[in-house]
Order: C-alpha cells, then structure tokens, then sequence
C-alpha cells in the first residue's frame, strides 16, 4: 500500500509504504513499512520505494566526475576541496605521467594551491578519504570557464533523464557544460553572453527541480532571452 | 558519559544479561548498588557527606557564607550547587573548564532541591534585599563508576542534613558571626533515582559499563511526599511515553528506600 | 512560587486569553539563512528563535572526529538583548545543559552513522525569549537539519506542558514558566512514538506528571504538523507558481 501520490513532497519520518517493497534512496524500512529519510519526492517504481532528495551533501562515489579546488599539498600529493564532508587526495601517481623526482621537482608548478581540476574519484570507502585522479583524458587542470555551485542534489536534474536537459542546455546555449556530481559545474561558451544564459537556466533548474514540465520550460526561457538579445 | 569504549563482546554480554532480567553483576534490574553513607567527615565544612555507591565515590562540602541576594528574591538565601570531576576520579577527566555533563550533574541536583523547596530559604535572611546566608554545596566526584547524580543527589542531602550553620546576628545595621550554630533549617528531603535504558529495559542505578551501553538515562527527583520535584532525560536515545510512566512508580518506591538511609545517617 | 500574580482567571483563561489546552501561536519558516547547510526560523508566541546547521563537513578540531559516525553538536544561545535583563554573551550553565539535552533530543532522529568522521553542528540563537525557547529551539533545529537533507528517521518536535494556579497548562509563557508550580519541557519522535527530551521542574503528583505528559505529546503531535507544513512550503510556492504559470 502506498501513502501518498507520485512525486509529492515528503519530509522525514513519513511513512510511504507499507508491504512488500524495496527500500530505495532516502528511505528506510522497518518490518514491512517504508518511512521518508530526507525531504524530497517521493517516486514509487515497480517495488521500488525512494525520495529523490531536495538537498542533501555530496559523498563521493568511486567512478563520480567532481571538480575540486586543490587546498593544500605536500611531499607527494595535494588535498583537494571536492565540496564534501571528506576532503580528498589526489597523489602524484595519479596525476603525472613521467617520473616525480622528489628531490627536484616542485608539486607546486604543476598545480598550486587555489587551482581546478576535473577529477575523477578512484576510491571512496567510510575509513579512507577519497582519492582521484586526474590521468584520464579531459580531466586535469581547469584553465578557463565559469564556475556555478548547486545543491549536490539537483545533479540528477541537471543532467535529465538520459541527458536530455543537459544535452538541451548545450545546444541551445552552445556552451561546453562539464557537471561535476559533487554541485559544481563548469561552463566555457563562445561568449560571456552565452556563459551567462547557460548559468541563469542552471540556476533556474535548481530552483525549481522539483516541479514538473522543467525540460520544456528551460528551453523556451533560453529562447526567450536569446531574441530578446538580438 | 558514555565515552568509555567497551568492546562488542562485553556490549552484547551486558544486554543480553538485561535481556534475561539479570545484571552483570548479579544484580536485579531495580537493585541499588550498595551504599554506603558517612557525615561530618570534612570538619572545616559546615556541613559534609561522603557516599559510596558500589565503587563511586562522591564528597559533598557545605559551606555557607554572608553574600546578597537575588534581586527578584531579596527575602531569601542563596543555593548554589557546584560539581567538580576531579582527574584523579577517571582516565576520561580532564583538569580544565567544567564539562557539559559536570554542569548537567550538578543542575540537575540543584533542580532536586530547590523544587522540593528542601531548604527554607526564606529563613536565611539577615537584612531583606542586602545580606542573605548562601549556601554553598560542592560536589567533588573521587572515582567515577556509573551514576554520579544518585549518589550526589545522596550525598548533597546527606551534606545539608549534616550542616551547622553559625549564626550571624545584625547590629546597627551590620551583620555579625556569633559562636552559636543552629541546623540548617530544611523541610523537605529530594531524593534522585537514576535509570539506564538498555535493550529497551530499564535498569535502576547503571554503573560505568551498562552507561557504556545504555541508549539513554532517565532521572526522576521524589519529595518526602512522593512528589515529582525533577526530572531529566539524558543520553542519545529515546524513551516510550509507557518506559516514562513504568520508570515514575519505580522511582518513588526507591526513593523512599534511600531516602530512610540518609535521614537515618 | 508562590501565587501573587493570577495566572488562570475566573473563567478558567491564561493570562494572554488562552484556554489550558492552547498553543501560543506558531509561525515557522525553512531556508532563511544563504550560508548554512539548511536553517529555520521560528516564531512561538513572544519567543523569536533562529537556528542553522552546518554539516556533515570536516571535524575541527580533528582528534574530535568518530570512526564510525558523525559527531553532532550543538550550541543553544541566548542573544544578549533576548530577554528583559541583559544577557551576558558568555554561554551561561543553563545555557551549557540546555545544548546538551537540546543535543540528546536531536540525536536519535539523525543517521548519524551514514556519515562517520564527520561533524554536524546546530546553531540555535534565541533572539527573544517569552518562555519555552529550548522546545521551539528543538523544533526550528529539526527543521533545519531536514532543510540541510540530513538523512532523519523522524522529525523531532518538542513542547512544553505545566502547571499553574493547579492547572495542567499547554506550552508554558514565561510568566507562567517563573510564577508557575511546575514545567514539564518535552521533544517527541511522533512517527516512532518516542520520547527524546524529558525534563521537570517544580512539584507534581505522579498523576498530574502523567497528564501533563501527554497533554505535552499531544501539544507536540500539533506542532507537527505546522513543521510538515512548513519544510513543504517554500517547495509548494515554487510548484504552484510555475506550475500554474504553464497552463
């Protein structure tokens, strides 16, 4: 049995079903009922009960693009801010190609403290922090863009079902958008015009990621202020 | 208080006992401890009492000083209620600013005894507004071995019971000490009973490891009339509202136990 | 405690026109501070209280952090002009056990394990206080951390039931707090039934505290559902706003 309609608002502690179904994201079970853990939407699919999140932190997933600010760096690694509770390491094996001569080499004049990158998480488990790299092709050093930060939350959002919002985004925009999973999101367009109307749908995105007809109210809003530039 | 890292084993040892109706150490889910009581031991104090509940020990000192009183009580003596966890009573005390639980401990006696209306303040007055008795009463935890507020509570009662107050007289205005001393003037005898919830039962009077273990603490202050005068919920977890109600009825028989051996000490 | 000013008149009314039963009025808002991880702000009757959650993020100071759960911590405050006398800004005893039950109430709410060497941490500023500040304090916290998307079993909700003139009241004012016979502050899971603050002060029967308890969980049980209201409402605008914008 379930409690409530598809896609309504639930807040902790509430109870969506009770039966025999599967406790899915941001949910949990007691005997045979189904309770809210976080304020979100509730989704109910096939036996899968689970709240799509209205906020929630980024906990890093080994496999998760992110984009991270190195904070700190020693003999052979750097921290990096990857927007999460767990500050993450990113090791010199992980991040150069050819041999680090520790004697010689400044860590320092490959990425200094304050820089971007684009990394991907390796390992992520509750006792270790979390480890990248950046040794895979496109990831690395940010050297251009905007930068906008959303709630870990609204990811899924962004991106749509099967990449239809972000690949509309793209198109209409005609902006490069590289989205980190961890709420920080690259932006490099042909002009600070488009960069910026890129930013603004993003941002309206996050703002209303729990309504429904987002995909189609996004582009007309592009379009709209696209003629209204011309 | 529930600092203390006890290993899995002896977690599951000591819920499991709860969970058949026994203790650890033998035992039953409502005993005390034993418990023994001495007064009068510091001399230099008005009024003192030591108590050892199994192997907790706390010292009560009672001293009373001439101060002011409280603006919106100017007809009354002062209480101030202290606790100190002196290092030497456990490897997780540490010298330095009061922790949170020694403030809680000693509020929550103080709560006991200024509800219950246990001392008769308004005797304490010498000039209305300008010179009052306080009351001053430590607690001093020596070793630490699980419920330090029913001992305290004890203690504290046992201290006050125990106290000689001198007698200050006023002339032209000044207060002065005379070499007479007269008992504390008390009306009232609050006394604290403290449970653990363990495994979803609650057990009466947990030492350092159940406290280890408990999710949560329950402590319930009787008057001599088998009144309610305090209570305070601690610790993580939570209780039923039937948990609550089970833990009053049981309380007010204990307290009427400990209460016999501290106004008999 | 004794009776000089008449806290229940003679057709059995509080001093500000409530019956014994009446909640003050309550007004609750989520999201109003930018900065923090999730915030709430509550009005219940005079009392004005804020709160603000930070967190899970890095344990500082570092040797602070658990292996195998977030620590949580949490600091009540009075703000200095809050209430008649100046308050001084140095958190006071009460001040310092108020965090701490305010904490152990929070506590069982929060799956403080799915976050282990991580810290959470509640900010409640009470900004004027008319009495019963650490139950709104409880409630607005609690909706700060579901407004933060900390994962809850419940939310946790907390009033507080009394007596005065020997009238078991609802939701004490700060007058019938001081002048009052007894107070009994109580925070509540209301979806798993349990009890998670539970404090006394003053002189009851075991009947009247029986009483006074579940007019303090039914009084909770009310709340409730002005705080489900009010996680829900700054979505809800949204939604209907470009919702209805479509058709």
């Amino acid at each position: 049995m379930f409690f409530f309609e598809n896609r309504q608002i639930v807040t902790p502690g509430d109870l969506l079903a009770e039966g025999d179904y599967i406790a899915g994201n941001n949910t949990y079970k007691e005997g045979f009922r189904i309770y809210a853990s976080r304020l979100g939407l509730v989704e109910y699919e096939g036996r899968t009960v689970q709240v799509v999140a209205l906020n929630s932190v980024y906990i890093p997933s080994p496999g998760d693009q992110v984009i991270g600010k190195i904070e700190d760096l020693n003999i052979n690694m750097w921290t990096v801010d990857i927007n999460s509770p767990y500050k993450a390491i990113l090791r010199v094996s992980d991040a150069l190609n050819k041999p680090f001569r520790q004697q010689k080499d400044d860590l320092s004049s490959f990425l200094d403290i304050g820089d971007l990158i684009l990394a991907k998480v390796v390992a992520f488990d509750r006792t270790i922090d979390p480890i990248l790299t950046i040794k895979e092709p496109g990831l690395g050093k940010i050297t251009q863009g905007q930068i906008v930060r959303v709630s870990p939350a609204k990811i899924p959002r962004i991106i749509g079902r099967k990449a239809s919002m972000i690949n509309m985004l793209k198109r209409e925009t005609e902006c490069k958008i590289t989205v980190g999973q961890n709420g920080i999101i690259l932006i490099s367009g042909p002009s600070p015009e488009n960069e910026r109307l890129a930013i603004l749908a993003i941002e309206k995105i996050a703002q209303e990621a729990h309504t429904s007809g987002l995909t189609d109210r996004i582009a007309e809003m592009i379009r709209r202020e696209k003629s209204a530039r011309l | 208080m529930s600092s203390i890292m006890i290993s899995r084993i002896r977690q599951r040892q000591i819920s499991q006992m709860i969970t058949s109706g026994k203790r650890l150490d033998g035992r039953g889910l409502i005993d005390y401890r034993p418990i023994k009581i001495e007064t009068g031991i510091i001399e230099k104090a008005e009024g003192s009492a030591r108590v050892l509940l199994g192997k907790t020990e706390v010292v009560v000192g009672v001293k009373v000083e001439i101060g002011e009183p409280f603006s919106d009580r100017p007809n009354e003596g002062v209480l101030t209620v202290n606790s100190e966890f002196v290092p030497l009573a456990s490897p997780e005390f540490e010298a330095g600013p009061p922790s949170e639980e020694s403030i809680e401990l000693a509020r929550v006696v103080d709560r006991g005894i200024r509800e219950s209306q246990a001392i008769e303040l308004e005797k304490l007055c010498l000039i209305p507004g300008k010179k009052v008795y306080v009351i001053f009463v430590d607690i001093y935890v020596l070793n630490h071995d699980g419920n330090l507020i029913d001992a305290s509570a004890l203690a504290s009662l046992a201290a006050l019971l125990n106290t000689k107050l001198p007698i200050y007289v006023v002339e032209n205005g000044e207060v002065k000490r005379t070499s007479e001393y007269m008992p504390l003037p008390m009306r009232n005898y609050p006394v604290a009973v403290t449970f653990a919830n363990i495994s979803d039962k609650l057990v009466v009077d947990p030492w350092l490891e159940e406290e280890g273990v408990m999710n949560a603490r329950l402590t319930i202050t009787f008057d001599k009339d088998g009144k309610i005068c305090a209570i305070q919920k601690g610790g993580e977890g939570a209780l039923t509202p039937q948990q609550i109600i089970e833990a009053v009825y049981i309380a007010r028989e204990k307290a009427e136990e400990l209460r016999r051996m501290v106004v008999k000490a | 405690m004794s009776g000089k000013i008449r806290l229940i008149d003679e057709n059995g009314l509080r001093v500000d026109g409530r019956r014994p039963d009446e909640l003050r009025p309550i007004k609750m808002e989520v999201g109003v501070l930018s900065n923090a991880d999730g915030s709430a702000y509550i009005e219940q009757g005079k009392s004005k209280i804020l709160a603000a959650v930070y967190g899970p993020r890095e344990v500082h100071p570092r040797h602070l952090a658990l292996p195998d759960r977030a620590l949580l911590r949490c600091r009540y405050h009075m703000a200095p002009f809050s209430v008649e006398e100046r308050k001084p800004p140095a958190p006071s005893r009460r001040e310092i056990e108020l965090s701490k039950v305010i904490k152990e109430a929070l506590e069982p709410a929060i799956f403080l394990e799915k976050f282990p060497r991580t810290s959470i941490d509640i900010f409640i500023e009470v900004l004027q206080a008319d009495g019963g500040t650490r139950c709104a304090g409880t409630t607005v916290a609690a909706l700060a951390l579901a407004d933060a998307g900390i994962p809850m079993r419940d939310l946790v909700v907390a009033c507080a039931a009394g007596k005065v003139d020997g009238v078991l009241v609802l939701d004490l004012n700060d007058i019938e707090d001081k002048e009052g016979e007894a107070d009994v502050p109580v925070a509540y899971m209301p979806n798993l039934g349990l009890v998670s603050l539970l404090q006394m002060d003053g002189l009851l029967t075991i009947n009247e505290f029986k009483q006074a308890l579940n007019l303090a969980i039914e009084g909770c049980k009310q709340i409730y559902r002005l705080q489900k209201e009010a996680l829900k409402a700054k979505y809800l605008a949204i939604k209907e706003e470009v919702e209805t914008c479509l058709q």
